[in-house]
């Protein structure tokens, strides 16, 4: 089999005449029996998209993602067999893509999205003990976090978008959406749930001065210029519950 | 190395993980998509480290385009041999197929002509991939669709010969030597008889979908109903020749509870129990 032979085939796969040499009891089927192939591709690209990209297919619905697919597979093919890494061109898609030009927010909804299947797959690391924040001077301590958070800005309010959008909610009317940039905190907990939260300018100062290594004290003081009555404690706490501070070896 | 055992496992999914950590049942092993586990960490390697601590485990990779014209992709066997060195699975197997053209993955299992110079590469193939696992891997019959003006080969003797050649096992999916037959219209029973058996170190069994073409069904290989009668019989005429081996009940779409899913592998496990019984009362 030549390199000129897949290239036929794979070139029939996407639309193109058939590869040369297919043969069948009755010739006459020998379409039809290719169509399963063609069948095959599309259908499992487009589940595998959709399963990484579940609130864009209820936002868009099933046939019309369906669709939508096969000119995104056709654009930005898969290049590894780990599929659960596709898909990080899908905000781009959506954002250029012409029959979505009214729902502008639909790449931000994405960039959730992509950004929750990164957090779930994300390297483990070993919680750190409590008992080491009750005695750490936050003039020096410098904290570690797991490498499932994620701090993501938004241009649109998609943080609420996703939130109202999952299986078991009934999404509220449009107008009540406030069309405001939103900032996600996305990360993966000790049961393996990846929340999605909106977070305040402060809030995310603080987390994105911590992933940059700053000591405690100076994440809080980034923080301040934003709010002058900013307190962390609220955000530290449930970063603490959910195991992502970690233990410093394991960085 | 250990080896997979000669009784019944089914393939893995995330629903049934906490049936399985209960109560293994007839269940001796599992086998997971090495695809679904290359991620850096989280529920999945939780869930599959908590289940390798109880269950003899088989890696099928689905995406290493074996059967390809491409060169293989080394940085899927580096995951594949991180995959392996982690886990330490009975077995690894992979399919005569392939699935990337010009460095795009195609996601479906997809047909060659069987010829020497295609011999000549998956034998070359099957030997780098042996070589870089430090470990010998078994290879799946395929399920198609359409054959190949150009092939010159029967694919029994092919397969035979790709095992002769690199000292890989193989992998017999009874299923997909129905679908293929009956697509073909050929006889099954045949294929079996030329089908070099001793070769064999695990079967597969799983659902086909039914389509009609005007000549006649069209089999579809989905993966998604309980194994159909004929493929059962198949099945023990092949253990009642080869003695039992390690036998995978495949479910990967419109997956069912775990009770349908276990009543299929010990429908497995009565066939094999038999022929079990009856090579215990030769001996």
């Amino acid at each position: 089999m030549s390199a000129d032979f897949t290239r036929a085939f794979d070139m029939a796969l996407r639309g193109g005449p058939l590869p040369p040499g297919l043969i069948a009891p009755d010739l006459s089927e020998v379409a039809r029996r290719f169509d399963v192939y063609r069948n095959n591709v599309a259908v499992s690209l487009s589940t595998a998209l959709a399963a990484r990209f579940p609130v864009i297919e209820r936002l868009v619905g099933q046939a019309f993602f369906a669709a939508m697919a096969r000119v995104y597979a056709e654009q930005d093919r898969p290049n590894s067999p780990v599929l659960h890494e596709w898909g990080q061109g899908f905000a781009a898609f959506l954002a250029a893509f012409p029959p979505l030009a009214s729902y502008p927010y639909m790449a931000d909804v994405a960039r959730i999205e992509y950004a929750r299947g990164c957090a779930y797959h994300a390297a483990d690391g070993t919680p750190a003990d409590p008992a080491r924040f009750a005695t750490a001077n936050p003039a020096t301590v410098r904290l570690v976090l797991h490498a499932s958070v994620i701090l993501l800005p938004l241009d649109y309010p998609a943080v609420t978008i996703w939130q109202a959008n999952q299986p078991a909610t009934v999404a509220p009317p449009l107008q009540q959406v406030t069309l405001q940039p939103e900032t996600a905190l996305i990360y993966r907990d000790r049961s393996f749930q990846v929340p999605v939260m909106a977070v305040s300018p402060a809030d995310a100062t603080f987390v994105s001065a911590l992933q940059a290594h700053e000591t405690l004290a100076d994440a809080a003081a980034h923080a301040l210029a934003y709010d002058a009555g900013y307190d962390p404690t609220p955000l530290l706490l449930r970063l603490m519950q959910a195991g992502l501070f970690l233990e410093p070896e394991s960085c | 190395m250990q080896k997979l055992p000669p009784a019944p496992g089914v393939g893995f999914k995330p629903a049934h993980f906490a049936a399985l950590m209960a109560s293994p049942g007839d269940i001796a092993f599992l086998e997971v998509h090495a695809e679904n586990y290359m991620g850096a960490g989280g529920q999945p390697h939780a869930q599959l480290s908590a289940l390798r601590a109880r269950y003899a485990l088989s890696i099928h990779g689905v995406g290493l385009s074996i059967g390809g014209s491409s060169p293989l992709d080394n940085a899927h066997l580096q995951r594949l041999r991180i995959l392996c060195d982690r886990y330490q699975p009975e077995s690894f197997s992979e399919h005569l197929a392939w699935s990337s053209h010009g460095g795009a993955y195609l996601n479906d299992l997809l047909p060659l002509p069987y010829t020497e110079e295609t011999l000549a590469r998956v034998v070359a193939h099957v030997d780098q991939v042996q070589e870089y696992l430090g470990r010998r891997m078994l290879l799946e019959n395929p399920s198609t669709y359409v054959a190949f003006a150009q092939s010159t080969i029967p694919e029994t003797a092919f397969l035979a010969e790709i095992a002769r050649r690199s000292g890989c096992g193989l992998l017999l999916d009874v299923n997909n030597v129905f679908v293929s037959a009956t697509n073909h219209r050929t006889n099954a029973a045949s294929y079996l008889a030329d089908f070099p058996l001793h070769h064999v170190a695990e079967v597969h069994l799983g659902g086909h979908a039914t389509e009609d073409l005007p000549s006649g069904p069209l089999l579809i290989d989905a993966h998604g109903t309980p194994v159909a009668d004929p493929v059962w019989a198949l099945y023990a005429d092949v253990i009642a020749r080869t003695g039992p081996l390690p036998t995978l009940i495949e479910w990967d779409n419109d997956l069912p509870e775990w009770p349908v899913l276990a009543a299929e592998a010990a429908r497995a496990h009565t066939i094999l129990a038999r022929q079990g019984a009856v090579l215990a009362h030769v001996c």
